[in-house]
């Protein structure tokens, strides 16, 4: 059995160049795609995502294959799009600018083959705005692969034609929702869709359309091209393949780093990230990004998988996490958060528009020693208020998911903040 | 039918619906905002929750949003769950904490749905200690205030605005708490519906601008179930009274017609009920004289063996009690010979040709839509939005395929993006729906009815072929044929706007055919140019032409003319021989007008808002309309002076007159039926105008007399002028106000006087259809194509254009539509503008008078044609010759001709 342990970084150049499409290709790169068009019949490209288990890395964990399997199939299915959500705006996640910087053809053949499972004859990377370099590399990148017919028509010789238009965003977290990311490449504004209908029955323009995260599409090629098998062998997790898992905060190196599936969080912040900086000790964590709910040192053995995790208490999210350490006030650190949400509201839902000014509002106040008791309990019901299924999508519940552990976790520390009885009076 | 279970109680709802509508549906209270039963659903608000179970197990249950949940069998959900309400409650005190809390000065007070909805789930009691965010507010135009402050963003405005009435000038701007619904700069909102906007919006953000100007509180309003009378749709409205004001007129839901929506003029054209120069005494020869002085003048006036001039916009009873006064032979129509020919035809076709004339509910209803030469957009704007739905049909049904329900909306529209149904318009010159049709051609009257015939012809052979048609305009006919065959409900749409009889007969034409090929009558709408211009026919009047060449004769001694202005109706000089030959001339009007200047007797009486009687609409409906308030000074009802000088009749209230009516013409039979007469009572009492709530009953004219007036007395209707009575329970057609307990507002209290929310009102909607099609009977054809006009140079082929604005006389008067209305004008093609050395100005012969009027490029003028608008104050006055002469106008001296 060929294939490395890493795939996904393989290429990466230390001198922090992208890899070369002739690098790429050593690495047998756009051979998963060539035996997809020669080989495989498009269900069965999708039976083959479905047996190897990809799941969702944009922060839902929704397996893959079986999202490509909603699509309409057949002659009269018309037009169906393929789109990759490259938006990125997750605070604390920079993973698929890593993937795209640095390995741009990787993410153009994930997309082929992709848009080839469900028959998409156009393609549209929804970038985030502020990612310059990536839209260099991947331009650059497209056009190579356009050159060599990885991209265009009768790609690779075969009957399958693709568009690939890269679209670069004009900047809202929400345009990362993948229905309102639909409404935002329409020209529309960001405001997510309800749902149903899904994207896969009535998605861009109406028609079907799979939305995936560029992490998630970046594993394809390497089903296609290494199989099901090595694939699932990557790792003993319940979870098959790796994962780019990152760490910020005041750990000793903060960074991101390829890894099995079911790495424990112990093991990405004291041997990855190299443990706490000295003089700092670890409060707690949130495991996949801003949206989801901080986890403490006792969970440092969860294995980074989307069940355990849940079952911990949090969301495995976009796997990279943001560390608390003990010098550092649980209250500012979500006061800081809770104005990102609000800010990035889209204005569409009443609980996350109205809700999230109002938290920052308490938040403020609390830190600046205008709070009250009772504004502790406020909070508490804006999170429930925030909660899934209350709103019109996941922002705002993920907005309350830090805010909510940290009333759980970190009580204290907001009460420490309300002025002593004696002198409110 | 599927069975739900709310809060352990089994019901059953139609299968296929929402939720919350099901729940309203069954007299159940849950607050919302963003859905609207016109609108559907989107789920914005989140306001509607309720407590989903997933089974009789499930204690916990998860909230759900009512509006956005499909009901299915064995749906169990917890309307009053705690968690339900608490949630509610969060919700409104999340929406609460912007807003400014200043009911006391805020216009929506006492009819807000906020108001309402804030006090269903209960929430009193402020935490929120921070700044609330403030916007600036834009000025809108003449209709709507707007006061930014008060929005809750449901988003209801831009989608009615926007997806449901095609505007495209109000928007929702920015993101987060800081979403703001205007214009791009200030300015008037362009979109004739926006008046809707008033109602559509939950809060006090946009006002009726009218209204205000003599502000009332709705508890103070006395209001009476009334029909509008600036176009032939007929939409039901309640106009609202008080201190001798007319306040306002807002929608009266009717589930066949206007449903939740009116356009700008029917809203705003009140203001002609208020004027100053109203007619108010009875006046000889310029003098005012008492109300005995002008019966008698009546009287003497009928027995010299006068004629009478009927009117398009006076009741049937106004009409038909002139028509007893001066015998039918006498009894002309007073309105265009050339609208009386259509009018004819449009008479004869619903009576008695097997096709349908459909309700604007039916007219949402269809799939292929034809419009021949006929502006619906400016000549009946409610009409036209119904057709704009219409449109959508093909929307719903690709959305059904894939299991989106229809209420849906945003989903629906995102599938379906942005396809319409196929709606042809042919035209003589650009129409508002054009930006909807999927083919529009422009042609010349003639064209266009020759186009129309070999439509028919093309559906089905037996209808007269057309000779020498363009390749084009065959292959026109031919796909648009095709495209009506494979309907499952087409709809023709015409009507007298063009002028060109011929256009009307092929409108006909093209339904009988299709109703032939279908084995069924097939839909024709046909637009009329005023509230009652079908009524008045029914009563089967002579031409005014007649009238106009008898008197040339001088065999009219005297003619008593009913609310019209018979400058609009025929030449100027013609009319002004006729009055000059004719002995007398008796007005009956409300407002001043060109004929109220020449005649010798002019008796006043009273607009829609303060007279009774039955309207019939383009579509065959009698509808009852009621008065809000009683008439000024000495004016009162047209059909009370004229039976008072009635030699013979002794009516005393309408109902006899409406009664003798119904008797004398059997089209008219049912028209009784409009409405309960007037000893209609319930618990002994009649139906109140007045609220419950309203103040100052004894005060409010205590600086004339501390005395509490007597209330006035109604001996012509059901209605009292009083406090007193049930307003609930009333007959639809009877129903003064929308007021349930809980819900305060016109457009949510509806709900609970419908058999089901966004149907049928409880007991039927009122009027009474006086056509059914007649199923066998083979209609004659029209045989008389016309021939295509060869252009002659130097002549052009007037064309008339209208105007939502100022082509109708009535709202013309209101102050705030005279803002609205464009300066007068006449249209060319550019080729043509550029063949009189873009001039500026024409100048044109009008019946022979020299007119100068500003010329505008307009390219969708057909060549050779002149465009002229219709009724704009400052135009020449009377029907628009069919052609014109005209020349470049020279800034001095004279012209240059062409
Ligand atoms: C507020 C919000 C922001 C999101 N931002 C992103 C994003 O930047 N990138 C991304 O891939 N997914 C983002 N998602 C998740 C997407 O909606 C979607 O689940 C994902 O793109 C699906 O791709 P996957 O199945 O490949 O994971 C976001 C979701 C929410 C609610
Ligand atoms: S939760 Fe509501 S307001 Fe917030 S981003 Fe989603 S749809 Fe918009
Ligand atoms: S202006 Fe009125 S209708 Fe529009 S969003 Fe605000 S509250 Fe709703
Ligand atoms: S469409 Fe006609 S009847 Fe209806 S409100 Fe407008 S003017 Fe009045
Ligand atoms: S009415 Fe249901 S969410 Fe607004």
């Amino acid at each position: 059995m060929s294939g490395t342990a890493t795939p996904l970084t393989q290429n990466v150049r230390l001198d922090g160049a992208a890899a070369t499409l002739e690098q790429y290709r050593r690495t047998g790169g756009y051979r998963g795609l060539e035996r997809a068009l020669e080989e495989l019949p498009p269900e069965a490209v999708q039976q083959e995502v479905k047996d190897a288990g990809l799941r969702g890395r944009g922060g839902a964990g929704f397996p893959t294959g079986v999202k490509w399997g909603l699509v309409p199939m057949g002659d009269d299915a018309g037009q169906k799009y393929l789109v990759v959500n490259a938006d990125e705006m997750e605070p604390g996640t920079f993973k698929d600018r890593y993937l795209m910087e640095r390995d741009p053809h990787q993410l153009i053949e994930g997309v082929a083959i992709a848009a080839y499972a469900v028959q998409a004859s156009v393609a549209y990377v929804f970038l985030r705005g502020e990612y310059h370099l990536a839209a260099e590399r991947l331009k650059r990148a497209m056009a190579e692969a356009l050159d060599q017919s990885y991209l265009g028509s009768n790609i690779c010789s075969s009957s399958f034609s693709l568009e690939l238009h890269l679209h670069s965003s004009a900047g809202r977290y929400i345009c990362g929702e993948e229905t309102a990311l639909l409404n935002s490449l329409e020209g529309k504004r960001a405001t997510p869709r309800a749902k149903p209908p899904f994207p896969q029955i009535s998605g861009l323009w109406g028609r079907p359309t799979v939305v995936n995260n560029v992490e998630t599409l970046c594993n394809v090629p390497h089903i296609l091209r290494e199989g099901v098998a090595w694939y699932r062998a990557l790792t003993a997790s319940v979870d098959p393949g790796t994962k780019l898992f990152g760490a910020s905060g005041r750990v000793r190196r903060p960074g991101l780093w390829e890894l099995p599936m079911g790495t424990t969080i112990r093991e990405i912040i004291e041997d990855h990230a190299g443990g706490m900086r000295d003089g700092y000790r670890l409060r707690g964590l949130l495991p996949g990004g801003a949206s989801t709910d901080f986890l403490l040192p006792e969970h440092l053995d969860v294995p980074m998988e989307f069940d355990a995790v849940a079952k911990a208490g949090s969301r495995m999210g976009t796997g990279t996490m943001i560390v608390l350490d003990d010098r550092t006030c649980p209250v500012q650190m979500v006061l800081n958060l809770e104005r990102f949400f609000a800010q990035e509201s889209c204005g569409w839902c009443t609980p996350c528009r109205d809700g999230l000014p109002w938290t920052v509002r308490l938040l403020e106040d609390l830190v600046a020693g205008q709070g009250r008791a009772e504004d502790l309990e406020q909070l508490g019901r804006l999170c429930r208020l925030m909660g899934p299924g209350n709103t019109f999508c996941a922002l705002a519940p993920g907005a309350a998911e830090p805010l909510q552990s940290a009333l759980k976790h970190f009580l204290g520390d907001f009460e420490r903040y309300l002025p002593r009885q004696s002198e409110v009076a | 039918m599927v069975g739900i279970v709310v809060d352990g109680e089994p019901h059953e709802v139609p299968a296929g619906g929402n939720l919350l509508q099901s729940l309203l549906s069954l007299g159940l209270d849950l607050p919302y905002f963003c859905w609207h039963p016109a609108l559907g659903s989107v789920g914005a608000c989140r306001q509607c929750a309720v407590v989903q179970y997933r089974d009789e197990n499930d204690v916990t249950g998860r909230v759900a949003m009512a509006c956005m949940t499909p009901v299915a069998e064995g749906l169990r959900i917890g309307l009053k769950a705690p968690a339900a309400v608490e949630f509610r409650a969060g919700i409104i005190e999340l929406l609460m904490t912007n807003h400014p809390h200043d009911c006391p000065v805020c216009e929506e007070g006492g009819e807000c749905h906020l108001q309402d909805m804030t006090v269903m789930t209960g929430h009193t009691f402020r935490q929120y200690r921070g700044l609330k965010r403030t916007h600036r507010n834009q000025y809108l135009g003449p209709f709507i205030n707007h006061e930014m402050n008060r929005c809750i963003a449901c988003y209801r405005c831009v989608r009615f605005y926007r997806d449901y009435a095609g505007g495209d000038d109000l928007q929702v701007f920015a993101s987060r708490n800081q979403v703001y619904f205007g214009r791009f700069e200030d300015g008037a909102l362009e979109n004739e519906f926006s008046g809707n906007l008033v109602e559509v919006c939950p809060t006090g953000v946009f006002t009726d601008r009218t209204f205000s100007a003599h502000f009332t509180r709705k508890w103070d309003l006395q209001t009476a179930p009334s029909v509008c009378v600036h176009c032939g749709v007929g939409c039901n409205t309640t106009p609202g009274e008080r201190y001798g004001t007319l306040k306002r007129v807002i929608n009266r839901y009717h589930g066949d017609l206007n449903g939740y929506f009116l356009c700008d003029r029917g809203r705003f054209g009140y203001g002609f009920v208020n004027c100053a120069d109203r007619l108010t005494e009875p006046m000889l020869h310029g003098q005012p004289v008492t109300r005995a002085e002008g019966r008698a003048r009546l009287r003497d006036v009928t027995f010299k063996g006068a004629i009478g001039i009927g009117s398009p916009r006076a009741s049937l009873e106004a009409n038909f009690a002139l028509r007893e006064l001066v015998g039918p032979e006498n009894f002309y129509a007073g309105c265009a010979d050339a609208d009386y020919a259509m009018l004819d035809t449009i008479r004869r076709v619903l009576a008695s040709w097997p096709v349908h004339s459909p309700s604007l509910r039916e007219v949402e209803g269809a799939d292929v839509v034809l419009v021949l030469g006929e502006d619906v957009g400016n000549t009946a704007p409610r009409l036209a939005l119904a057709i704009r739905q219409a449109t959508r049909n093909c929307m719903l049904a690709a959305a059904a395929e894939l299991k989106i329900a229809p209420w849906q909306d945003a989903a629906v529209r995102e599938l379906a993006q942005q396809v319409r149904g196929p709606l042809f318009v042919l035209a003589t010159t650009g129409t508002r729906l054009d930006e909807l049709a999927e083919v529009v051609v422009r042609r010349t009257p003639a064209d266009i009815a020759r186009l129309g015939f070999a439509i028919a012809h093309a559906l089905e052979p037996a209808a007269p072929a057309v000779s020498g048609l363009s390749d084009e305009d065959r292959q026109h006919a031919e796909s648009i044929a095709e495209a009506l065959k494979r309907a499952d409900n087409p709809l023709v749409v015409s009507g007298t706007g063009s002028g060109e009889p011929a256009i009307v007969e092929a409108a006909a034409q093209i339904a009988c055919a299709l109703s032939r090929r279908r084995k069924q009558p097939a839909s024709v709408s046909f637009v009329v140019p005023e509230c009652n211009s079908l009524g008045l026919m029914l009563l089967d009047p002579k031409r005014l032409g007649k009238a106009l060449e008898s008197a040339e004769s001088g065999s009219v001694p005297a003619a008593i003319v009913l609310e019209s202005d018979l400058f609009r109706s025929a030449r100027t000089e013609a009319v002004e021989s006729f009055l000059s030959r004719v002995g007398e001339t008796v007005l009956l009007d409300h407002s001043p007008q060109a004929t109220a200047h020449r005649a010798q007797i002019v008796l006043p009486v009273g607009t829609f808002a303060e007279t009774e009687g039955t309207f019939v609409n383009g579509e065959g409906r009698a509808q009852r309309f009621f008065a809000a308030m009683s008439p000024r000074g000495a004016a009162m009802d047209s059909w009370r002076w004229l039976a008072e000088a009635h030699p013979r009749h002794d009516w005393q209230c309408l109902d006899e007159v409406t009664g003798a009516c119904a008797a004398a013409i059997p089209v008219l039979a049912r028209m009784v039926d409009a409405a309960p007469r007037a000893d209609f009572r319930i618990d002994g009492l009649k139906i109140p105008r007045q609220t419950h709530r309203r103040s100052g009953r004894t005060a409010a004219s205590a600086h004339i007399d501390i005395r509490e007036p007597q209330p006035q007395d109604d001996t012509d209707s059901a209605l009292a002028f009083t406090m007193e009575g049930d307003a609930f329970d009333a007959p639809a057609a009877l129903r003064t106000y929308s007021w349930a307990p809980s819900w305060n507002s016109n457009g949510q209290s509806i709900a609970k006087f419908q058999d089901e929310v966004g149907g049928a009102l409880r007991g039927g909607d009122p009027g009474v259809r006086l056509f059914e099609p007649v199923q066998r009977g083979a209609a004659p054809w029209f045989t008389e194509i016309p021939r295509a006009v060869a252009a002659e140079p130097g002549v052009w082929l007037t064309v008339p254009r209208y105007h939502v604005f100022g082509s109708e006389a009535l709202s013309a008067r209101a102050e705030s539509v005279v803002e609205r209305i464009p300066a007068p004008y006449v249209a060319l093609h550019p080729s043509d503008l550029a063949r009189l050395g873009h001039a500026d100005s024409v100048e044109l012969n009008w019946h022979g008078f020299r007119e100068v009027l500003p010329v505008l490029a307009d390219d969708t003028v057909v060549p050779g044609t002149i465009g002229v608008p219709v009724g704009l104050p400052g135009m020449p006055c009377g029907p628009c010759p069919r052609t014109l002469a005209l020349r470049k106008a020279e800034p001095h001296g004279s012209g240059v001709s062409t």
